[in-house]
């Protein structure tokens, strides 16, 4: 059974127009936040324990208030670019529940009294973009956004960025050069965006589930919130089930549920005559998981963590005992190469030395050592780098040849998989 | 010599007011240069644009190349692209990919001699739950098989 705290109108059509959200109750809690102090929905949000949905897993609230207690102008950025491999919630949320998103928003920003909001949405979600952006005017027809906002002083623009095709720009600092103008390079950190962001002001980035996750915490209130998840991973999320299962799709489920239950219950399991072989937890760059671990495994931060992988964005990727792991590692790190923008030498050559030497693995040239040298390219990216994307890149290949090494090691001895029996170049024509 | 239409031009002017930085306008711009320039960034559209938006060409430049959304050659009238991402390519994706080339005789990346198609394999599209997928032009086409993806090309005009 799913817990609809956020999706549970996804399914009505009519969810998508204002009419039909506000027919749900729709807005009611931005007349409600109106009527508390910017200080009280910060305390709410950070008494409901609520962490980022974007994939680090930052305790909203905490973020909230690390921006300067002055006046200068700050900025809300709504990320929803999407880019990490597997997961496809923000996109459900925009298409099904634009208004709720809009809200969230609206109510974020006047918790952390900004005037100006983006949407940043990735340049390939046309139907998303055209989506928010009818209920972007049907939100500010409706006095829910602009001048004086339903009587109470406040007042806030809100509009739309579209990217163009670069899973960088999900990053925070690299979505905030983009959405400046310029090429999405991320910055170093500090100075953190809340300090310094957006044309050098204040700016809070957060998750398009995040914001939205901020309209029922303050309907019911940080206690009623705190009763569904875990005590340090409260509340709802949206997994999104992919790869080698019955039933893929996006679940909502309290934080804390149980791996083989997302995957057996409410994925309906394994194809006929197919076994569980792996589990990527977190989105392309949480460490996989072998099916003895995901047999264990519930999805919450800390549970993930402790077995050395990560809840990340919620995307949750099933690979079966059909799937060769060395072409499965292979399909990621060139992902990666092709993503890394390139700024930090770490990141640029050793993507492209991972690729190549898996590359060289799967086309029989690859050589006893060439295992510990894929080990020992990914460890010297750890941590060396301007943003994650390099420990992102690095992860998935430690525990893949940490944890599936024989494949490796028979791919090199024979030339061909040990699974599918078969060389690369009869896997790839 | 690339010329923008006048609703296009219009349509730069305004992305150029919409927001606090101008730079903020070259994606916007661009996307409306490709859409009038057949589906690519030729130097005569960099050039235009740096024209009428008053930026430098480098800096416009830099950006083109920087997004995978801004072709750099010609593509065809129908722009394939094929997720090829783990999700995708755990349900067949880079199978159907090789399927519509060995179907519409082209490789990966290259433009069909008729210039209708151009089949390019991509990284993930937030579409990995109802994989393999492909998006043409603006449009995602999901759950499909090799055959129906074949399907769905020879239905376009
Ligand atoms: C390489 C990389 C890609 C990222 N992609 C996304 C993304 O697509 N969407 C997202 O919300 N966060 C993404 N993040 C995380 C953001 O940097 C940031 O932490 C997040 O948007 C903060 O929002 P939250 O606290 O609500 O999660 C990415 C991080 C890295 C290092
Ligand atoms: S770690 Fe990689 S992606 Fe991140 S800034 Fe450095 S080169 Fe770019
Ligand atoms: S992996 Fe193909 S759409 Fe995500």
């Amino acid at each position: 059974m799913e817990t609809k705290l956020l999706s549970e109108h996804y399914h009505q059509d009519d969810f998508q127009n204002l009419a039909g959200y506000k027919k749900q109750g729709g807005y009611q809690v931005l007349a409600k936040a109106l009527k508390m102090t910017s200080q009280q929905i910060i305390d709410e949000v950070k008494a409901s324990g609520l962490r980022g949905r974007g994939g680090a897993g930052f305790p909203t609230g905490t973020k909230w208030s690390f921006l300067p207690k002055n006046n200068e102008p700050r900025y809300l950025l709504c990320n929803a670019d999407e880019g990490e491999p597997g997961t496809f919630k923000d996109r459900l949320m925009m298409e099904r529940a634009p208004h709720q998103l809009i809200e969230g928003m609206i109510i974020s920003a006047f918790a952390i009294q900004s005037a100006k909001s983006y949407v940043y949405i990735r340049g390939e979600y046309n139907e998303p973009i055209r989506i928010v952006e009818k209920a972007l005017r049907e939100a500010y027809e409706a006095g829910f956004l602009g001048k004086n906002i339903l009587g109470s002083g406040f007042n806030h623009e809100m509009d739309i960025y579209a990217g163009a095709g670069a899973y960088i720009c999900g990053e925070e600092t690299g979505m905030i050069s983009s959405l400046e103008g310029l090429k999405g390079q991320p910055k170093l950190k500090p100075p953190f965006p809340a300090v310094q962001g957006y044309l050098r002001k204040p700016t809070i980035v957060n998750n398009v589930e995040t914001l939205a996750a901020v309209v029922p915490i303050i309907k019911d209130g940080a206690a009623a919130y705190k009763k569904f998840g875990t005590e340090k991973s409260p509340g709802t999320k949206l997994f999104s089930l992919s790869g080698n299962v019955v039933r893929p799709g996006n679940y909502e489920v309290p934080l804390g549920y149980p791996l083989k239950d997302l995957i057996y219950k409410l994925g309906g399991g394994m194809k006929p005559g197919k076994k569980l072989k792996a589990v990527i937890p977190g989105g392309s760059s949480a460490p996989v998981l072998n099916a003895i671990e995901a047999e264990r495994a519930t999805m919450d931060y800390e549970c993930l963590a402790q077995m050395g992988s990560m809840l990340g964005s919620g995307a949750v990727i099933v690979l079966d005992d059909s799937n060769c792991m060395v072409d499965m590692l292979g399909n990621l790190t060139h992902f990666y190469h092709h993503e890394s923008c390139g700024q930090c030498t770490p990141c640029r050559e050793g993507t492209g030395w991972l690729n190549k030497i898996v590359s060289s693995i799967m086309e029989g040239r690859g050589r006893l050592q060439d295992i510990d040298l894929l080990v020992k390219v990914a460890d010297n990216m750890k941590g060396r780098t301007i943003c994650a994307l390099s420990d992102a890149a690095a992860l998935p290949v430690l525990s893949f040849v940490q944890k599936f090494r024989d494949e490796f090691e028979y791919f090199v001895r024979e030339g061909r998989s040990k699974v599918r029996g078969i060389s690369y170049a009869q896997m790839h024509h | 010599m690339f010329q923008l239409s006048n609703e296009g031009l219009t349509k730069v002017k305004k992305e150029l007011q919409r927001y606090e930085s101008k730079d903020s306008a070259i994606i916007p711009a661009l996307y409306v240069a490709q859409k009038e320039n057949k589906g690519w960034i030729s130097p005569d559209v960099i050039h235009h644009l740096s024209q009428v938006m008053d930026i430098a060409e480098s800096k416009i430049t830099e950006v083109f190349s920087f997004y995978t959304m801004f072709n750099k050659k010609p593509v065809g009238k129908y722009h394939v692209q094929v997720c090829c991402t783990l999700s995708c390519a755990l349900n067949g994706a880079r199978e159907l990919a090789d399927h519509l080339c060995h179907e519409l005789k082209v490789r990966a990346e290259e433009m069909t001699e008729d210039g209708r198609f151009t089949i390019s394999k991509v990284e993930c599209l937030g579409s990995c739950g109802t994989a393999p997928m492909m998006q043409v032009n603006d449009r995602y086409y999901e759950n499909l098989t090799p055959e129906s993806a074949m399907n769905i090309l020879r239905g376009l005009k």
